[in-house]
């Protein structure tokens, strides 16, 4: 064990002063620095913070992004999403793998390089996308990837690569990456100009009752797309007894075709941490938590600059905006590449330093959450809403939008349009109007709400965009006639197995007998009967999984079934003599090569 | 009305479920006023003399002729229902499943510690049927409508079930005779 590692393990872990809830953030800066984290190095730090080596290698196994194993100095992460794959995954996957003489989940010989496949990275509007180290390079030709690696081999860093930078803040030097906004449509609540300061002055000179009473009148309701009042969480959270209070806003925007947050985080940052300071006070919390999605790492520094900007203007700090004995204070959780941790009591064991396990409820984060406080976790864009709300009057904000929906959402709108990117809309418009808005109207069908959302076809475009009838986080992905549906059924399943944590059974073997029994099914291997296997094993999936995860991931195959069951009668044949999947020649062959005579029962 | 009939087989099986069948003891009186029994080892029919109701079938398809038998119940019989855990999972003839057919022959015939065998041949008669290239559970192999698992399932669970399909009401299992751990 070299002197070495053991130094800058203790370096990072007193940065941290020794905490073990801040394990993730002290795993990731050791992977940063070394590019693994070795079985020495687990120890070390288990001994540092005072915990069991298990405990370290739990969250080192768990998060994609970090590695027992030496990995290059540079990672590449194709971004394997099935929107990248419509345009164009599989070229760019074979352009670098060509170049760089190795296949995925290999590392140079050399050391430098590793390549690697991850889902969805927030990109989709500009597909096909790569991560390289933290920054992103997005819209790339196979020519683009070729000339990537040639001028990474020629030593120059990852950031440093040429490229163009993208609109507004992209090109703060802070952010530099080559991101579009792709803003195609501004709303009246998001993306509105901005006066800093003034929602939260206004909520500073309101009791915290009052707070929430105007988020309660406005009838706002989560964005995250389950869509419980946010008042009413408030409520809990702020009744709840507790000396600590959290407010944690979940930036771990994962759900595939999402990309929203991206947007938000980039171009009104400074609405979100009043919103947050809002919710602070208003439920009588002392600190927040921003929890940032890994693959959104690029926007850290410009991040960590605002909240500094928002402290030296005394939005963050000691007696907020001198509003004696109000202090409140952000830090960033980065996240390590783990969807689950998007489910808020799996962002919570998260930020403990944990693997990314869902916690059972009761009891509610609301009574019980982050270091056993009470937490109220609220989405990127739930938070935004609440300081419009504050500023303009909850009156004005539930004049917007329909009745059981106030207000605007965000959609993120991906696949075969012709302006792909993000729109601000008021909830009430029709699927119909949606697809004419972003240059979509001959789509075969839209996945509505990410992978554990609703795949619908042309009969259902007159429905609408509300938590009454289309509930959705804002992810619309758009399939053109000519795009395989159940591919991209099958691609979902896939998508859900990798990222389940295998915690229940349900969710951990139910979606992968029901991805088998879908792929026997595509193969022409299928029988009417299998089509009722699918609902029933997928409703036990959806009843019996302990989170969010597993009881939303029989979705894609469900809502297929219900909405495009032609596409799986056409494959699935009546009457076979045996199962299937079972092939009486196949399983006798041995046999009668070994006997060496032919087959009593069964002639070929 | 003619009486519903019965049929019942044992494939890769020890036959220690057809002996909890035979557990119900006097209630097989019971049972003989309800139904009749086709191609059964109690009976010792040995081919189909038509339709039945319900067929069971206990252990599961290690080698061809299991595959043929049981393909013939799935003919004949409405209802199938895989009898115990070698039915149900493959059982303990499932456990050759990770090792070569190949190897398993020549362990069981030529270099097993107790084998004495002089002619080092592996039987290999035409009335032999062919070995599959593992075991198989039943539902594999052809749809199966109910399973009782056990090794073997109660006698209590068989007559429960028995009746419940006789009389065409949903199945009442207790919990005692479903738990095994």
């Amino acid at each position: 064990m070299s002197d070495n590692l053991e130094t800058v393990v203790k370096t990072i872990c007193t940065g941290f002063e020794n905490d073990k809830t801040r394990m993730i953030d002290i795993v990731r800066e050791l992977q940063e620095c070394l590019g693994h984290v070795s079985d020495d190095a687990m120890d070390l730090i288990a001994e540092q913070v005072g915990t069991h080596r298990v405990e370290v290698e739990s969250v080192v196994s768990f998060y994609a992004f970090f590695s027992k194993e030496q990995k290059g100095k540079i990672t590449i992460r194709l971004c394997d999403d099935i929107i990248d794959r419509m345009f164009g995954f599989e070229r760019i996957k074979q352009a670098f793998s060509d170049t760089l003489g190795i296949s995925v989940g290999e590392t140079t010989p050399d050391g430098l390089i590793t390549l690697e496949v991850t889902p969805c990275i927030g990109m989709c509007d500009q597909a096909p996308a790569v991560m390289i180290n933290d920054e992103i390079f997005t819209e790339l030709s196979g020519d683009a990837a070729v000339e990537i690696v040639e001028q990474l081999r020629a030593g120059i860093p990852p950031e440093r690569l040429r490229r163009r930078l993208g609109d507004g803040n992209n090109s703060n030097p802070l952010v530099s990456a080559a991101v579009s906004n792709n803003i195609r449509k501004f709303g009246e609540v998001i993306f509105a100009p901005l006066e800093c300061g003034n929602a939260l002055r206004k909520a500073l000179s309101m009791s915290p009752n009052e707070v929430v009473r105007a988020v309660k009148t406005a009838r706002l309701r989560g964005r995250g797309g389950a869509g419980f009042p946010t008042g009413m969480k408030w409520d809990f959270t702020r009744a709840a007894e507790g000396e600590r209070k959290f407010v944690i806003c979940n930036a771990d925007e994962g759900e595939p075709g999402t990309f929203k947050d991206r947007v938000i985080l980039t171009e009104r940052p400074e609405l979100l941490i009043e919103g947050m300071v809002i919710a602070g006070y208003a439920i009588g919390a002392q600190e927040g938590v921003i929890y940032l999605r890994g693959e959104y790492a690029y926007l850290r520094p410009f991040l960590e600059d605002t909240l500094q900007k928002a402290r030296n203007m005394g939005m963050l700090g000691n007696d907020v905006m001198g509003h004696n004995g109000f202090n409140f204070d952000i830090r960033i959780q980065m996240g390590a590449g783990a969807y689950i941790c998007g489910e808020e009591t799996a962002l919570i064991s998260s930020c403990e330093g944990l693997r990314g396990d869902p916690k059972n409820r009761p009891p509610f984060p609301a009574q019980k959450g982050y270091l056993d406080c009470p937490t109220s976790v609220n989405n990127v864009e739930t938070l935004c809403c609440v300081a419009r709300i504050i500023d303009q009057g909850a009156g004005w904000f539930s004049q917007i939008g329909s009745k059981g929906s106030t207000g605007t959402k965000l959609l993120s709108i991906g696949g075969d349009i012709r302006r792909p990117g993000v729109y601000e809309v008021p909830f009430g418009m029709t699927m119909h109007d949606v697809l004419e808005m972003a240059g979509g109207t001959g789509a075969a069908a839209v996945q509505v709400g990410g992978p554990s959302g609703e795949l619908i076809g042309p009969d259902m475009y007159d429905r609408i965009i509300c938590y009454d009838d289309l509930a959705t986080g804002g992810a619309l992905m758009v399939f053109g006639p000519e795009r395989n549906l159940l591919e991209v059924v099958e691609y979902f399943m896939d998508f859900f197995i990798e990222e389940s944590c295998g915690y229940c059974t349900p969710c951990r073997v139910g979606n992968v007998l029901l991805k088998q029994r879908l792929v026997d099914i595509i193969h022409g291997q299928g029988e009417p009967s299998d089509l009722t296997y699918l609902e029933e094993l997928g409703a036990s999936v959806k009843a019996t999984s302990r989170c969010g995860l597993g009881q939303t991931s029989p979705n894609p195959i469900l809502s297929s079934l219900k909405n495009f069951r032609p596409l799986y009668q056409a494959l699935v044949k009546e009457g076979q003599q045996f199962q299937p999947t079972f092939n009486i020649q196949n399983a006798l062959s041995t046999a009668k090569d070994i006997a060496g005579r032919p087959s009593m029962h069964f002639a070929e | 009305m003619a009486k519903p009939k019965i049929a019942t087989t044992s494939l890769a099986g020890c036959f220690g479920c057809h002996m909890s069948i035979l557990d119900i003891d006097e209630r097989i009186l019971q049972l003989v006023e309800l139904i009749d029994f086709d191609k059964s080892p109690i009976n010792d029919i040995k081919e189909f003399t038509g339709e039945c109701l319900v067929g069971i079938v206990e252990g599961g398809c290690a080698n061809e002729e299991n595959v043929r038998v049981l393909q013939d119940f799935r003919k004949h019989c409405k209802i199938l229902v895989s009898l115990g855990d070698c039915a149900i999972n493959g059982g303990l003839p499932a456990m050759r499943n990770t090792i070569s057919l190949k190897e398993c022959l020549d362990e069981a015939y030529l270099n097993g510690p107790s084998v004495h065998n002089p002619s080092g041949r592996i039987p290999n008669d035409p009335e032999i049927p062919l070995l599959l290239d593992k075991v198989y559970p039943c539902h594999e192999v052809v749809k199966v409508d109910y399973y009782l698992p056990g090794c073997p399932p109660t006698a209590d669970t068989i007559w429960q079930t028995l009746v419940a399909l006789l009389s065409d009401k949903p199945i009442d299992l207790p919990y005692e005779l479903v738990k095994y751990d």
